[in-house]
């Protein structure tokens, strides 16, 4: 990997670049690449795909743009980056939806091939950017990428308009080569995912090589880069978006139970990708069950459950609100299942493809009557992996459904995971019911679906099979105990309570809310949950660098809070909570614990930037940004 | 999981139908047709050779849904119309139980219309039993989707303009393998009609002619009541002449020219002419045509099995290819799993 004579290979610690292109493009093919090499490398990265919700939109046009930011850096990271350093623009489109995130005097990498008169129009220039002068803050470096991967591709027999799909591999290997990364893993990549298509592997191959040749050769840039790797932990780490993790930590789950999983659920996006992972690795047991709607999806799930299954059903906003009448199901029948929520910005359809967290009150409260049930939220892509077991965990030790809320942005974000050690985790006992537990009136042996464990206040789970533990349960209010039907309304008061301090008493078996308070007499906390996590620890971490005092407490458990939670807001004159909603948890905990959480939202369908964040303990501290 | 619970081994033990009875009290309208459909399917399960622990009876809402209360067996009586979704989330985990679903027109046609010819189609190992009483019975008289055009009720005060499903050819256009009718009145042609429902390995479609003595008493009396049975109800036999009628005044189904059937005096055409049910016919064609003879429950109506095909279940396939998966890759190895991308090392 040896840089050409001409050039001088510089240090840096980090680079945040953007790979941006028609959706047809293959940007985020691209992206992901670059993102995997870098991962090879040892460095520190995370990502952030950001694409339309139509799978071709127009091509050329502003709507048809999609992205993939990718920061990688010698040191540790969290969050994708707030601003670019390096934009590949692959059409005018590409530029122009892009722009406003470059400041000044970073670098243009842009497909001169594509500005033509046509493209412009499309994109809305009513000039060439290129030579008008209004790129002149930037660094711009103008290549002509399809024609010189159509030529490369021609000595190898594939027709231009082939070869005209390959350019992005030209993008590839022209940044692979401008950041010093191997080249090997790329090809080798290249090689299997295309094996059945030879002449794709060739035309691939070669723009990618072209492409890293270009920057060596074309003299054109006056020295390239290298991020050393990061300091890691030992160990042995992966590459890891949020969906995938989040699958794997469900068969995790399932080992850890000894039970299997059956997955029932409609494809939405951004959850998708779990149904596809889950469906993949039936080897491990796994029914995956695509169902005719949101609500069979659920539906089977917990007709899975009730049979002694670990039933799961993944989905998003829209689905979650079809769900909810089979969530109350599964509450008032006290058995598990898991639901994930892959958030996306709403109401209705909203934004498919666009990151939010504006589904933790319907969670919390979606659904008619008094119907509790635990919630937690993965604050990190490879943190899907701990928060499936856990969810799976209280599911099955107190017989309820649980929601896990992940986001967008979790679930296509990747990041470096060092693999846990899987004896790390606790086995599940689903401790099935293995006996009557009750005598009737006769002294005969009976089974009472409701008898309560004192501690837990969960039920037994009994799926059929037993003889001597046949019983109904339903849909209907029950007397405590029995399970039989009961309109009676001291008994409905009585169940009332129990489910809501079944689910209330879960606090006692979470851990504690952990604050980061360096100093211990910060003076302003901030709450994060979910995904918010990382920008909120990296803001914090800018501001003290700069001598500010603020204070970080992350909520993984939503419902019920950590049992400390009321005590640790209560230490602090100023609590802060962002949230990609309009100020949903900071309600939350202003009904919970009278505290004046004060809230910061944003609703773009990104995630939040380290800099907004400095700005706001910057403005609440009284210090200036 | 007891999937393979040790108890199995042993014989099926001997049971009556007061093993089958829950201590539960019934609580249908007296002279509901529900009691008679309970009775039969109570007094059956004896015969059928099975386990009470490995029988489960699931329903959704309505009068009929009550149904798993009364069974002595495991049951979920669980929301409207989303049974047979449950109990597909069931019975694929669970091969080794019998599911029955219990439903009524307004749960399975209306609200859980979408769910049951899912079901259907994917031929799950399901015994669906429809009680069509053509009218909402616990909401209180309400039409429903198989009510007829213009009955007057709470909800049409100037008679319904909605055209009323007919379960059976519904159930024929939904891939089912196994479509069969029965009604209330009859124990032993229920029984025998359930028997092959159970037998039938996929999805078993039975619609069960229901009398809502409250709502909409007698919708079934001119083809179903002692006087009219044997004149306006067509036995379907597989593998014999369409026939019926008393003795001496006989009619048959013939099949005209153009594909579709007519009703005929069988002194006028003669045996020999008339159509032969073939239950196990592919093309559901012939099935659909018999769904069409009558228009309502005023003219000559067929019961028994209309179709029973063998198609690959569908929880079977499901675990063959998890059975494959793992004979392929061996069970799977989740720190394997874990690694399956390209991993790398920090020391
Ligand atoms: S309302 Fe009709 S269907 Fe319901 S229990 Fe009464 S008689 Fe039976």
């Amino acid at each position: 990997m040896a840089s050409g004579t001409q050039h001088v290979t510089e240090q840096l610690d980090q680079v945040i670049v953007r790979f941006a292109g028609d959706s047809g493009d293959g940007m985020q093919l691209t992206g992901d690449r670059f993102t995997t090499s870098s991962a090879l490398l040892g460095n520190d990265m995370s990502t952030f795909p950001d694409f339309p919700a139509e799978i071709r939109a127009p091509a050329g046009t502003l709507n048809g743009v999609s992205a993939f930011q990718v920061h990688i850096s010698d040191h540790d990271i969290l969050t994708p980056g707030d601003s670019p350093n390096v934009l590949v623009a692959m059409n005018p489109a590409a530029l122009r939806a892009n722009i406003d995130l470059m400041a000044k005097g970073t670098i243009l990498l842009v497909n001169s091939d594509a500005f033509d008169e046509r493209n412009l129009t499309k994109a809305g220039y009513g000039t060439n950017p290129l030579t008008d002068g209004s790129l002149s803050p930037y660094t711009v470096y103008e290549v002509p990428m399809t024609s010189i991967t159509q030529e490369v591709c021609k000595e190898a027999g594939v027709k231009p308009r082939d070869a005209e799909r390959s350019k992005n591999f030209f993008a590839l290997g022209l940044v692979s080569w401008l950041y010093t990364r191997p080249i090997e893993p790329t090809i080798n990549w290249i090689t299997e995912r295309f094996a059945a298509k030879p002449q794709v592997v060739e035309a691939n191959t070669r723009a990618f090589r072209a492409g890293y040749d270009f920057g060596e050769t074309a003299e054109l840039f006056e020295s390239n880069y290298e991020i050393r790797p990061a300091t890691f932990e030992k160990g042995e780490y992966v590459q890891v978006t949020g969906n995938q993790a989040l699958a794997w930590g469900l068969i995790a789950a399932s080992r850890l139970a000894g039970l299997p999983i059956f997955l029932g659920s409609y494809p939405i996006t951004p959850a998708s990708d779990i149904l596809h992972e889950l469906s993949r690795r039936k080897e491990f047991g796994i029914r995956t069950f695509q169902a005719e709607d949101e609500i069979a999806g659920i539906g089977a799930a917990l007709g899975a459950s009730f049979g002694g299954a670990i039933g799961v059903t993944t989905t998003s906003g829209p689905g979650l609100d079809l769900k909810s009448e089979a969530i109350g199901l599964a509450i008032n029948l006290e058995l598990p299942l898991v639901i994930v929520d892959v958030q996306r910005g709403g109401p209705s359809t909203g934004l498919p493809t666009k990151t939010e967290q504006a589904d933790l009150l319907h969670a919390m409260y979606g659904r008619h009557g008094e119907a509790p049930l635990p919630i937690l939220a993965p604050k990190t892509p490879s943190d899907c992996f701990a928060a499936a077991i856990e969810a799976t965990r209280l599911a099955v030790k107190y017989r309820t459904p649980v929601i896990v809320l992940s986001d967008g942005y979790l679930a296509n974000g990747a990041e470096p995971w060092r693999l846990p050690d899987l004896d790390t985790f606790e086995p599940i006992d689903p401790g099935f019911a293995s006996e009557p537990n009750h005598v009737d009136d006769e002294g005969n042996p009976a089974f009472w679906p409701y008898v309560r464990d004192p501690e837990t206040l969960a039920r037994p789970w009994a799926p059929p099979g037993l003889p001597g533990l046949e019983h109904r349960i339903g849909g209907l209010e029950k007397a405590d105990g029995s399970g039989n039907v009961s309109y009676e309304g001291v008994n409905h008061e009585r169940m009332v309570h129990l489910r809501r301090d079944k689910i209330a008493g879960i606090a006692s078996d979470i851990p504690l809310a952990e604050v980061n308070d360096e100093t211990g007499d910060a003076q302003l906390l901030l709450v994060s949950w979910g995904s918010t996590y990382a920008a909120v620890a990296a803001g914090v971490k800018r501001v003290r660098a700069r001598g500010m005092k603020a204070a970080h407490v992350h909520l993984r458990h939503l419902n019920p809070l950590p049992s400390n939670l009321g005590e640790v807001l209560g230490r602090y004159a100023q609590i802060l909570v962002p949230e990609i909603n309009l100020g949903q948890l900071s309600r939350i905990l202003r009904a919970e614990y009278l505290v004046d959480a004060q809230t910061m939202s944003k609703m773009q369908g990104v995630p939040f930037r380290v800099g907004e964040i400095e700005a706001a303990i910057t403005a609440m501290l009284g210090g200036k940004s | 999981m007891s999937e393979s619970n040790g108890a199995t081994a042993t014989a099926v033990p001997v049971t009556a139908r007061k093993d089958w009875s829950s201590d539960q009290e019934v609580r249908w309208c007296p002279g509901c047709g529900d009691y008679s459909i309970l009775a039969a399917v109570q007094m059956l399960m004896p015969e059928l050779g099975v386990r009470r622990e490995n029988t489960v009876f699931l329903s959704g809402i309505g009068c009929a849904a009550r149904f798993p209360y009364y069974m002595n067996t495991y049951g979920m009586h669980s929301i409207h119309g989303r049974a047979p979704a449950i109990a597909t989330g069931l019975a694929t985990t669970r091969p080794d139980l019998d599911v029955w679903v219990i439903s009524g027109d307004g749960d399975a046609l209306s609200i859980g219309g979408n769910h049951l010819i899912h079901a259907l189609r994917r031929n799950v190992r399901l015994n669906i039993l429809m009680f069509n009483n053509q009218i909402y019975g616990l909401t209180k008289g309400q039409y429903s989707p198989t009510s007829e055009v213009a009955k007057v009720t709470k909800s049409t005060p100037f008679g319904s303009v909605d055209t009323p499903f007919n379960p059976v050819s519904l159930a024929l256009g939904a891939e089912a393998t196994f479509v069969a009718r029965t009604h209330d009145m009859d124990r032993a042609h229920m029984q025998e009609t359930f028997r092959r429902a159970h037998q039938h390995n996929g999805a078993a479609f039975v619609e069960v002619l229901q009398n809502c003595n409250v709502f909409n008493d007698g919708a079934f009396e001119k083809i179903t009541s002692r006087d009219a049975r044997a004149s306006m109800l067509i036995p379907l036999q597989h593998g014999q002449p369409i026939v019926f009628g008393a003795e001496g005044s006989e009619r048959g189904v013939i099949q005209r020219a153009d594909g579709s059937l007519e009703i005929v005096s069988v002194a006028d055409v003669g045996l020999d002419a008339l159509l032969v049910h073939d239950e196990a016919r592919d093309d559901p064609g012939l099935a659909f045509a018999l769904s069409r003879l009558a228009h309502g429950p005023y003219e000559p109506t067929p019961i028994g099995v209309f179709r029973a095909v063998e198609r690959p279940e569908y929880g079977t396939q499901m675990s063959e290819q998890i059975t494959d998966a793992q004979a392929k890759r061996g069970l799977g190895d989740v720190a394997a799993l874990l690694r399956s991308g390209s991993s790398w090392t920090v020391d």
